[in-house]
């Protein structure tokens, strides 16, 4: 055994290296069909509505690649995303808002009667102010809100009602605010002009769907930077033992708040993307429902995979339109259900189940033997294996 | 500067009233292998919860390397060079032994080092080394949940070993081992005693006699009694409340 070990460390870093080109190329591919080939077959099969829908939905999944970093590896059940997806949504409103001519305020101002722009509005005229600000302030209100939480090791169910709780104070801030943010009505932006095209324009669209999926790989491809390596590792050690990683020398609050920042940021992003595609941001994505499903979605994609959370970002909301295009009154029992049969039946989400069962029942459907679970380099040992051959009788 | 690694002054620890330590003085010299016995509840692994981190003493202080580890943090005291092992196995499940391993060995173990930081070739040899030493370089790539409790007991060890702590504390490491895995562990923490100070927790008196130098025996929170193995086995005290009536000594 002993003279193999060099080849064993060698080989499972250049097979790693290919995988990884391979995972590379899978996921060029994939983009470029979004891209370019689904949006032709939707318009051929009549179904052109369809891409503005994948549009949003691939933004949602952008919230699933953040849900799946926090709760998936890291064991945060955060039931406030919402907070950080709207901030970002509002964040690009209120600069499409203001694509005015000079001295001019957004309409629903004149309204209540303000008659100067409030002083927050006021950066948001630039762009790349919008943009930062957009990804940076759920990310710093996260950082904020987390630090202070892991500081005093609040963790598990209490978490989890924090986050709930900072949801429906921001929910009831926004929603009560007509003079700052028009409050219930949210704020339009389809009608707003950015470059001298209306946002709402296919033009202006078809711009924002190709952002979206480029923006989706770049999440995915960070997500799937810090997952691994150590820090990914160290992620799960927090998940399964936080207390155990204190005693190998690790503070973990810098880590969850790390972890729980980007998270936020990626909302945020995921925000801006659905909110210039569905036209309309407004206290409305705050609510308690919704920050749910984005749990929903990756407990039936598959906790801890990236692809898992993806999948079923872009799974369930598909099933949701279309099951309540067809029958309105129903969707919401089968979303239950969905839940309820993933909790119970697939602890693992779709990936994880094909992952384990799902592997053996393809093997046996085209006929091969169910894989063997066993200590991959015991069944090479030839000792082990002349003991097999030889004392079988 | 003393070359006592350890120190305890009048510790007690006390749960709503209940004195789980009660006036503990302790001390050991850097180099030594120590082991603590005591009945149930005598308040051994509250001793290691104060030296760790993970309980404040209500009065008393325990000084490592002549510093006080007052109102240190879990992980400023592991960075300090404490390692510890505890009472049932706590390996990391979900992640392979060479894993686990991995980031107890991290040397730089803030959140930008380990995000960017790869592992220097230097680390990776460590790992393997002590995947051999555990005994688990066959199993090193699987996840840790499916070793045997006596793996996960050594994979443990091991995590201890690679943060390269001056000082170790090992909670009951062959509790629930076969005769031969308890021997193998006896070994391993004798090699490690060669240039490492440890202090082992243990019921199993076999055990004890095997690695044994220096004995301290607790006893509902206090010192009982501090000798060699011979020493202590032969105080009635110690007879008394712990050891029961030699049957036929040296058997
Ligand atoms: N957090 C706590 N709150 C209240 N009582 C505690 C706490 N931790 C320990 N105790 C009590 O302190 C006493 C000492 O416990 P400790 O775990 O230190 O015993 P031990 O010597 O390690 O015993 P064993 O040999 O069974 O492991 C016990 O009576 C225990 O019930
Ligand atoms: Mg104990």
């Amino acid at each position: 055994m002993a003279d193999t070990s060099p080849l064993n460390a060698q080989r499972p870093r250049r097979l790693r290296q290919t995988s990884l080109m391979m995972e590379v190329g899978i996921v060029i591919v994939i983009a470029l069909l979004i891209l370019f080939v689904v949006p032709l077959l939707l318009t051929a099969f009549g179904q052109e509505f369809r891409i503005n829908m994948l549009g949003r939905f691939m933004a949602l999944a952008i919230v699933a690649l953040g849900i799946d970093l926090i709760w998936g590896y890291t064991g945060m059940l955060s039931l406030g995303h919402g907070v950080f997806f709207s901030l970002g949504g509002y964040a690009f409103a209120m600069f499409l808002q203001l694509q005015l001519p000079e001295g001019e305020l957004p309409e629903f101002f004149t309204l209540y009667g303000v008659t100067e722009l409030p002083f927050f509005w006021q950066p948001f005229h630039s762009l790349p102010f919008a943009l930062a600000a957009l990804i940076l302030i759920p990310a710093l209100v996260a950082a904020l809100l987390g630090y202070l939480v892991f500081r005093n090791r609040i963790r598990g169910v209490y978490f989890s009602i924090l986050t709930q709780a900072s949801l429906i104070v921001f929910f009831h801030f926004f929603n009560s605010q007509q003079e700052l943010i028009n409050g219930t009505n949210g704020l339009k932006t389809d009608t707003a002009k950015i470059f001298d095209v209306y946002a709402g324009s296919d033009q202006a669209q078809s711009v924002f769907y190709t952002l979206t999926v480029v923006g989706l790989v770049l999440a995915y491809g960070l997500c799937r930077w810090l997952t691994s390596g150590r820090l990914g590792k160290l992620l799960i050690a927090i998940r399964d033992d936080e207390s155990r990683v204190r005693f190998s020398g690790y503070n973990p609050t810098g880590y969850k708040v790390l972890v729980f920042a980007v998270s936020a940021g990626l909302a945020g992003i995921a925000g801006a993307l659905y909110t210039v595609q569905s036209g309309i941001i407004s206290p409305k994505t705050m609510d308690i429902a919704f920050s749910i499903e984005m749990v929903i979605w990756v407990a039936v994609g598959g906790r801890a995979s990236l692809v898992g959370a993806v999948l079923g970002a872009l799974t369930v909301n598909f099933a949701k339109s279309i099951l309540s295009e067809q029958f309105p009154e129903i969707w919401l029992f089968f979303q239950g259900a969905l839940f309820l049969i993933v909790v119970t039946v697939l602890p693992g989400g779709f990936v994880g189940w094909l992952r384990t069962q799902g592997q053996d029942l393809f093997r046996s459907l085209i006929g091969r033997r169910r894989r063997l679970m066993t200590y991959p380099r015991l069944a090479e040992d030839p000792e082990v294996e002349y003991e097999r051959q030889n004392l079988r009788n | 500067m003393s070359d006592k690694i350890l120190e305890i002054e009048n510790l007690t620890v006390s749960f709503d009233g209940f004195k789980a330590l009660n006036q503990l003085n302790f001390s050991m010299e850097a180099g030594e292998l120590r082991v603590i016995i005591g009945p149930n509840g005598a308040g051994k692994t509250t001793f290691l919860d104060v030296i760790t981190g993970k309980v404040q003493p209500t009065t008393g202080r325990a000084l490592f390397k002549g510093k006080n580890l007052r109102s240190k943090s879990e992980h400023r005291i592991s960075r300090l060079g404490i390692g510890r092992k505890f009472q049932t196995p706590r390996v990391y499940l979900k992640l392979t032994p060479r894993e686990n391993l991995d980031l107890s060995c991290n040397r730089h173990k803030n959140v930008w080092a380990t995000l960017l930081g790869r592992p220097a070739q230097s680390e990776r040899r460590t790992v393997a080394g002590l995947l051999d030493t555990i005994g688990l370089a066959t199993k090193s790539d699987i996840p840790a949940e499916l070793l045997s409790h006596g793996e996960k007991q050594r994979l443990e060890i091991g995590m201890l070993v690679a943060q390269s702590p001056d000082l170790l504390l090992v909670d009951e490491p062959v509790a629930g081992l076969t005769d031969e895995e308890t021997e193998n562990v006896g070994n391993l923490l004798l090699t490690l005693a060669e240039d490492h100070s440890i202090i082992v927790i243990e019921h199993d008196m076999e055990f004890v006699r095997q690695i044994a130098r220096q004995v301290t025996v607790l006893h509902q929170g206090a010192v009982l009694c501090e000798g060699s193995m011979e020493e202590v086995q032969r105080n009635p005290q110690v007879i008394e409340v712990y050891l029961g009536q030699p049957e036929d000594s040296d058997g």
